[in-house]
């Protein structure tokens, strides 16, 4: 990281195992484009996690959508470059990236419930990820999915392989949804949103699960949420977006020590903390996310940020590059260094 | 799972119970409380020549006078176990489930009604395969490909199909097909009397058809819908995220729940269409339940509709009896509630 700002070679194969570069991601309605994403870049090793944190309509789960394939073809214009292992996905046919979902990427999503088919067992659920990439028996693949379910901690799995969705509690199908992920030991996870519908107590369960089973197959995950705990439970590096950009970029200690942008701060403002005085209140970011057909012009955030007042103008005019700022620390901000430490010191950090 | 059988086939029965107490309700208290008296109803057993007091005689024979309770007692052990007609000059068995007999030819209804019922039985389960197969299949195709050229053209058809009444499409493709062409049976024989299958198609070829065209086009239409919204299901995305190929998905993940609120109806629609094709078989000259209720109804006979009634709430009945039992094979959830 510390060399990001000499001139990168270009090499067809991209350079970290998972390497994103000018991913844009638009969908053309009749109200006009909606830019999803507009381009985003990172990279991301094995056995590494990123967190990709934003409020809803930020574009986080449309990257991850993209990055999987998931589009409909037709809908989505996806450009840029996806390279997995060297094989880049945006290019790739339809059928090559096929083969790869659920074998070398998989994805954990939000709501177990509807994630999962109602009317087949859980147990044919992951025998049916299981062999669609690996030639085996029914049997064979049984026995992984009792497996695979004893490995993320679902009691009598010998039994429960054969229990429908419903009648598994929520920590226990997103367990059921883990097991099916990684069923086929993939390189790289994207868990998105993977603890917001469950309850307080199961979240950190699975939070630990996914970083112990990161640990045991030594995959690349990226995290998305809102949820600023769950990156700082997870995370290495973490990506802030906001109206389809980074806005941020850092390791976690650089994003939850010296964050640089306001709508960090906000972020940061606005999570419950436990060791603050009940009487103190949470600091909401005022306004709403943009529109991602009309972002404003300039930043997309100077219509909600307390400081755009002091960049002579340029915060409604340009909009800021996310530019190195040292240690591979990235922020897309007009406001000079020095306004940055100030106002981190004397206005929020205090707060916070 | 065997108590929710238990349950359904209790409740089955209880209804189709009902049916009988309310269906003979209809056709004889409601004349009765129109002014209707005993000796009218008998009055069409015996004829218009008879005098008033051989009106009355049979009245009180055939058990008009009595209480409507002990009436619809005898009807009720009439369908179980038969019952005795005096019908003056001497005493008939009529043997369960005795409906009755004729008021104009005097012959009992049940074996007219078990005559009929292959006809109609045919014309149903032969037009049932064909909307299900295209009117399935067409729904699939035009949801996997919406807003294109082929999704607009084929749900115009289908509108057509919903829209346009069976006495026009039968009318129109026998001019076309039967009389222009001379490629199908012009209608008016009996199918059962065909001396092998394939001329039992050849009969039956273009009342399946006619038919079929529009069930299919409300089967495409809902078909459609209901794979348009599962497959924007989380779940297909997870069969997706998997790796399964496109048909998997569709066929598997997407088609099964799409199919379940299909299979409802299609239990209704096929339980409606053995108490009688109604328009199909006029429209074909079909010698089939449907027919034999029209011809019933005017005629004015009496015992006639209130067999074909019950013959067909029964089929009815039972059509959701076995998608009630079905829907618990297809969606495990209902096993549990």
């Amino acid at each position: 990281m510390t060399e990001s700002q000499a001139p990168v070679q270009r090499i067809e194969r991209g350079e970290a195992f998972l390497d994103v570069r000018d991913l844009k991601v638009h969908f053309p309605t009749d109200d006009g484009v909606v830019k999803s994403v507009d381009g985003i870049s990172f990279q991301l090793e094995r056995g590494k996690t990123l967190g990709i944190v934003g409020e809803s309509g930020s574009g986080k789960s449309v990257t991850s959508l993209s990055i999987m394939g998931l589009h409909k073809a037709g809908s989505a214009k996806i450009t840029g470059e996806v390279f997995l292992d060297g094989q880049d996905l945006i290019s790739s046919s339809a059928e090559e990236v096929r083969k790869l979902r659920g074998k070398r990427m998989a994805m954990i999503f939000q709501d177990p419930l509807s994630a999962m088919h109602p009317f087949y067992t859980v147990g044919h659920q992951i025998i049916e990820a299981y062999r669609v990439h690996n030639d085996v028996s029914k049997q064979v693949a049984r026995k992984h999915a009792i497996a695979m379910l004893d490995r993320v901690g679902i009691p009598q799995p010998d039994k429960r392989v054969d229990a429908y969705p419903h009648q598994f509690s929520g920590g226990m199908r997103q367990r059921a949804m883990i097991a099916m992920a990684l069923s086929c030991d993939p390189d790289l996870l994207i868990a998105d949103e993977p603890t917001t519908a469950l309850d307080v107590t199961v979240q950190a369960q699975i939070l630990d699960l996914i970083r112990d089973l990161q640990s045991e197959f030594n995959s690349a995950v990226i995290i998305i949420t809102h949820d600023l705990g769950v990156v700082a439970e997870l995370a290495d590096d973490i990506q802030v977006m906001y109206a389809g950009r980074a806005i941020e970029y850092g390791n976690a200690d650089d994003i939850f020590e010296r964050p640089q942008h306001p709508y960090t701060w906000g972020l940061l403002g606005s999570m419950p903390r436990i060791d603050r005085e009940r009487t103190e209140r949470l600091i909401p970011i005022k306004g709403s996310p943009p529109s991602l057909i009309n972002v404003p012009t300039g930043c997309p955030f100077n219509p909600r940020c307390n400081y755009a007042h002091l960049n002579g103008g340029s915060s409604e005019t340009e909009r800021p590059e996310l530019l190195d700022i040292g240690d591979g620390h990235k922020v897309a901000c007009h406001l000079s260094p020095e306004q940055r430490r100030t106002a981190w010191e004397t206005d929020i950090l205090p707060k916070l | 799972m065997f108590a929710y059988l238990v349950r359904r086939v209790i409740g089955a029965v209880v209804l189709l119970f009902i049916v009988t107490a309310v269906t003979f309700s209809i056709f004889f208290l409601v004349p009765k409380l129109g002014g209707a008296s005993a000796d009218d109803l008998a009055s069409r057993y015996v004829g218009k020549s008879a005098g008033a007091e051989q009106i009355h005689e049979t009245a009180v024979r055939l058990g008009f006078t009595d209480p409507l309770y002990e009436q619809y007692g005898r009807f009720l052990k009439g369908l179980f176990v038969g019952q005795e007609y005096n019908y003056g000059p001497a005493t008939e068995h009529c043997p369960a489930p005795c409906f009755g007999y004729s008021f104009l030819t005097q012959q009992p209804v049940w074996p007219d009604l078990v005559d009929r019922l292959p006809v109609t039985a045919s014309l149903a389960f032969g037009a049932a395969f064909i909307w299900l197969v295209t009117g399935v299949g067409t729904g699939i195709v035009s949801a996997l490909r919406r807003g294109s050229a082929l999704d607009r053209s084929l749900m115009s058809v289908a509108l057509a199909g919903v829209s346009l009444p069976i006495f026009f499409t039968g009318l129109l493709s026998l001019s076309i097909f039967s009389y222009g062409l001379g490629w199908t049976a012009q209608g008016g024989t009996n199918p059962m009397d065909a001396a092998n299958p394939a001329w039992w198609a050849y009969d039956l070829i273009l009342p399946w058809v006619t038919l079929a065209f529009l069930y299919a086009a409300a089967y495409a239409r809902l078909t459609r819908a209901g794979m348009l919204e599962t497959m924007n299901e989380d779940f297909v995305r997870t069969a997706r995220a998997k790796g399964l190929t496109e048909r998997t998905v569709v066929m598997k993940h997407g088609l099964r729940s799409a199919l379940t609120p299909i299979l409802t109806i299609f239990g209704l629609d096929l339980g409606l269409l053995l108490g009688g094709a109604i328009l199909t078989e006029t429209t074909f000259s079909l010698p089939g339940i449907g027919q034999y209720a029209v011809i019933a109804l005017r005629a004015n006979d009496l015992p006639k509709v209130l067999g074909v009634t019950l013959v067909a709430a029964f089929f009815i009945v039972l059509a959701n009896l076995i998608v009630d039992l079905l829907y618990a094979v297809v969606d495990p959830r209902v096993r549990i509630s």
